[in-house]
């Protein structure tokens, strides 16, 4: 190890032992149609850990508190993308939130990501934002016979469209982002980054057709740079300099 | 209520469902019924790899493979199923580059390929590099992938839609395959899938432990679905303890961070693992490896105050390769603990993490209902089946693998069956089981709750049938799931509601974990020796003569409607190895 004193881990072990429990007040926009037609904000108590994610503190109201609390998650640490959501107004991954992070002296807000339907609570439409994607031709398209072994690739070329390749299709990129909020038709970010994927890697053929589909009114020319998608990937893709990629990529014809 | 008819159905939207949905949808008409959206799925959480014998970097091939397979299993594998596993890695890999998976490539331009615990050259000479890879984010990059082709190949799904009940219908004397009932989430309505062939591919039963690297919908719906109904379930009391989970939380951090040269240590800076596993070292086999992690917790050289973990140790390698390797894990670290890998020991304990059993099946995927006996039309693929590949200890990078050889298999073999048969006819009222389990669940006034139960049965299997097991500690788990199932009867929901009922899924779910928890222990008790990631205190050694064989539990109901589990035994397949002692 490099050093025999372990200071950083220790201190997290001690804090650890430790185990301070704070109370934390969750400011939670709740809505569900089958009871009113008008969505309202729910205060809920919750003693945690303040080491503790953002979805810990929505477990314990949901299992300890109130049942009907409704959200989706999945893996709890960050590669599914099941539950972004609107927390102290920033779009963030429930699961990679900790609750010390953002200042738990105040109400946390959580509220559904902005731009889809709400369907109850956190819980939004997701089918426009998977349509968007599949418009873009989000798969590797090739011509001719294929080789019998992998196809070859440079380790440049790979690294070119790396940052792209994590994309974990939360939507928190797309639903931060001011022009999808006033045109849901516009593709967003989430689905740019996509083709951005496909479009600079080496291996694919279809770069002009998916340059042509996001040429479109409702494509890339529609984005106004404000860097809400970068703030808002949980992946830390920078979204922005993709989608400048792609535009640039649409006026010099060079990918 | 609503019924479909689809030639072939696939229930579950991770790597196997939809490397079965790439294969099946170009020759039958199928639908996809996934609880989860097909990218939410655990598939996605994979990281190191996926083992082939390309030999791109390295001398290798698959008879060698094949035998670290059959050896990593305890020798529990299926021989034959291995050998396909092995020789069907090659082209299992070729296909995924050639649909666009983006892997580290060699300086040649090849897929570059890493050591992985187990995986030796030449029969455990030493680690050999055989996990193709891209960085530490393989699962995703195959998932992603498989999505995206079934984007292309027009894939039909039906998102949050969870399947509950699994059709059999006798026909002149066979048990076959008539369908399966699901309820779709956003409106609580009920779907009777007819089809000619339904595949189950739904993942693995981890949440049954309280420390884990599954997801919170990893609750064994397929499984629980298929053994309801009567049909057996193979090896359930083997379990893989993964050695590296983040301290508490349980989120892995894959093993390919010992492929790249992280070294585990106790509180004495000591790399332990060479007491153990003196070839091999940090790269034995996983079951070995969580064993010696809890041996030197227990013996009193564990980390931090209360000394129950250890350390990852990465500090020694290179920013450049951490990052270049494994951004997702050192982020991880980052973000869940507050510690910098490139300068600080990462706390590590074991965490619950594969199902080496499952739905018993051949090696075309087909479900078998005794030991021999297929059921026409019904198919299952990756960790909710059992082939078995993976016998009492899989391999790590052999689950990437499997999902994807044996998702395969499953889809064409499917698809074929659906050309050549007719739909079976429906039983009379066929949602009736799922309407009534529903009904229950949202009327009941009973006083027990969900998480309460769920908690307990959690904790009570990470103290009883974890790493260590004893008569004594098995026998606890078995009387407290007993009375778990018994409270269960009385548990009620908040949410009454039919739109995006959470509340009644996780129910439902919750009764499924107790079902497959109470396999679990009752096979685990029955087999009196160690072997894989079964470790008897009380039989600490393997006993070929009594045990070599797999354990097949039914279900059966007394005239009185109890239910109880009844084990059976099944001879394993040995082809070329015999069994020998197993050293790292």
């Amino acid at each position: 190890m490099a050093t025999p004193t372990l200071s950083k881990t220790d201190q997290m072990e001690a804090a650890a032992a430790a185990s301070p429990f704070i109370t934390v007040t969750f400011r939670i926009r709740r809505f569900n149609p089958e009871i009113s037609e008008e969505s309202t904000w729910q205060d809920f108590q919750v003693e945690i850990d303040p080491k503790e994610r953002v979805l810990d503190g929505l477990h314990k109201i949901k299992w300890d508190l109130d049942g009907t609390l409704t959200f989706r998650r999945s893996c709890a640490h960050g590669i599914c993308g099941s539950d972004a959501m609107r927390i102290n107004g920033k779009n963030r991954l429930a699961c990679k939130t900790l609750i010390k992070d953002i200042n738990p002296e105040k109400p946390i807000t959580v509220e559904a990501i902005k731009g889809l339907t709400v369907m109850k609570d956190l819980i939004v439409d997701m089918e426009p934002f998977f349509q968007a994607y599949r418009d873009v031709m989000p798969f590797l398209v090739t011509k001719g016979n294929e080789p019998t072994r992998e196809r070859l690739q440079s380790a440049e070329d790979r690294e070119r469209f790396d940052d792209t390749t994590k994309c974990i299709l939360c939507a928190a990129c797309t639903s931060s982002c001011p022009v999808f909020w006033n045109d849901g038709q516009y593709f967003g970010p989430a689905a740019i980054v996509n083709a951005h994927r496909f479009i600079f890697d080496s291996r694919d053929e279809a770069g002009e057709q998916r340059l042509e589909i996001l040429n479109d009114k409702d494509g890339v020319w529609r984005c106004r740079t404000t860097f809400n998608c970068t703030d808002a990937c949980p992946r830390g893709i920078e979204v922005t300099k993709a989608i400048q990629e792609v535009k640039r990529a649409l006026i010099t014809r060079r990918f | 209520m609503k019924i479909h008819k689809y030639d072939t159905v696939i229930v579950g939207a991770g790597g196997a469902g939809m490397r079965a949905a790439i294969e099946s949808t170009k020759r039958s008409r199928t639908a996809v019924l996934t609880k989860l959206y097909p990218t939410r799925s655990h598939t996605g959480a994979a990281q190191g790899g996926m083992a082939a014998a390309l030999a791109n970097v390295e001398e290798d091939n698959w008879e060698w493979h094949t035998f670290d397979t059959v050896k990593g299993g305890d020798y529990l594998v299926d021989q034959d199923a291995a050998e396909i596993l092995a020789k069907e890695a090659i082209d299992a890999v070729l296909d995924l580059e050639k649909m666009g998976l983006p892997f580290n490539r060699t300086p040649d331009g090849t897929i570059d390929q890493r050591r992985f615990g187990g995986h030796s050259r030449n029969h455990g000479e030493a680690p050999v590099r055989r996990s193709c890879y891209a960085a530490d984010r393989t699962g995703h990059m195959i998932l992603q992938t498989l999505y995206q082709n079934c984007v292309k190949e027009g894939v039909e799904f039906f998102n949050e839609f969870y399947v509950l009940d699994q059709l059999l219908v006798e026909e002149d004397g066979v048990t076959k395959s008539a369908g399966v009932v699901a309820y779709e989430l956003a409106t609580g309505e009920i779907h009777v899938f007819q089809a000619k062939s339904v595949i189950y591919a739904s993942g693995g039963t981890g949440k049954f432990f309280k420390v884990t690297s599954n997801a919170h919908t990893l609750t064994g719906d397929g499984q629980a679905a298929c053994y309801r109904r009567g049909l057996p379930l193979e090896d359930m009391e083997f379990f893989q303890f993964h050695p590296t989970g983040i301290w508490r939380m349980g989120i892995l951090l894959t093993e390919g961070a010992r492929g790249e040269g992280g070294i585990l240590r106790n509180k004495d800076g000591e790399r332990f693992m060479e007491k153990y596993a003196p070839v091999m070292k940090d790269l034995a086999s996983r079951d070995v490896v969580s064993r010696s992690i809890y041996t030197e917790i227990r013996e009193g050289r564990g980390c931090g105050p209360a000394g129950d973990h250890v350390y990852l140790d990465l500090t020694h390698l290179p920013p450049e390769q951490l990052d270049a390797k494994l951004p997702d894990i050192t982020e991880f670290a980052r973000t869940y603990l507050g510690i910098e890998p490139y300068t600080d020991p990462i706390p590590i304990q074991p965490t619950a993490h594969y199902a080496m059993g499952g739905i018993p099946t051949n090696v075309e995927g087909e479900v078998l209902r005794d030991n021999t006996t297929v059921v026409p039309g019904l198919y299952a693929a990756g960790e909710v089946a059992c082939v078995s590949v993976h016998g009492a200890n899989r391999l790590g990078t052999n689950s990437l693998l499997d999902i994807n050889v044996f998702g395969k298999r499953s889809g064409i073999a499917a698809a074929a069956y659906a050309h050549a048969h007719d739909f079976v006819e429906l039983p009379e009222n066929p949602a009736q089981q799922v309407i009534d389990l529903v009904e229950q669940l949202r009327n009941s006034t009973g006083r027990e709750r969900v998480a309460d139960l769920r908690l307990e049965l959690q904790e009570t299997m990470d103290a009883c049938v974890m790493v260590f097991r004893t008569e004594q500690t098995i026998k606890t788990a078995v009387d407290k799931i007993a009375e778990l199932r018994e409270r269960y009867r009385n548990v009620s929901v908040q949410d009454k509601g039919k739109r995006f009922n959470t509340d009644l899924l996780e129910a439902i779910e919750l009764g499924n974990l107790l079902d497959l928890a109470e396999v679990m222990a009752v096979s685990a008790l029955a087999r009196k020796e160690s072997r894989g990631g079964h470790y008897r205190e009380d039989y600490p050694n393997r006993d070929d003569v009594n045990f070599m064989r797999h354990t097949m539990a039914y279900r059966e109901v007394d005239a009185d409607g109890r239910d109880s589990v009844r084990l059976d035994y099944k001879p394993v397949v040995v082809t070329r190895y015999q069994p020998m002692e197993r050293k790292y």
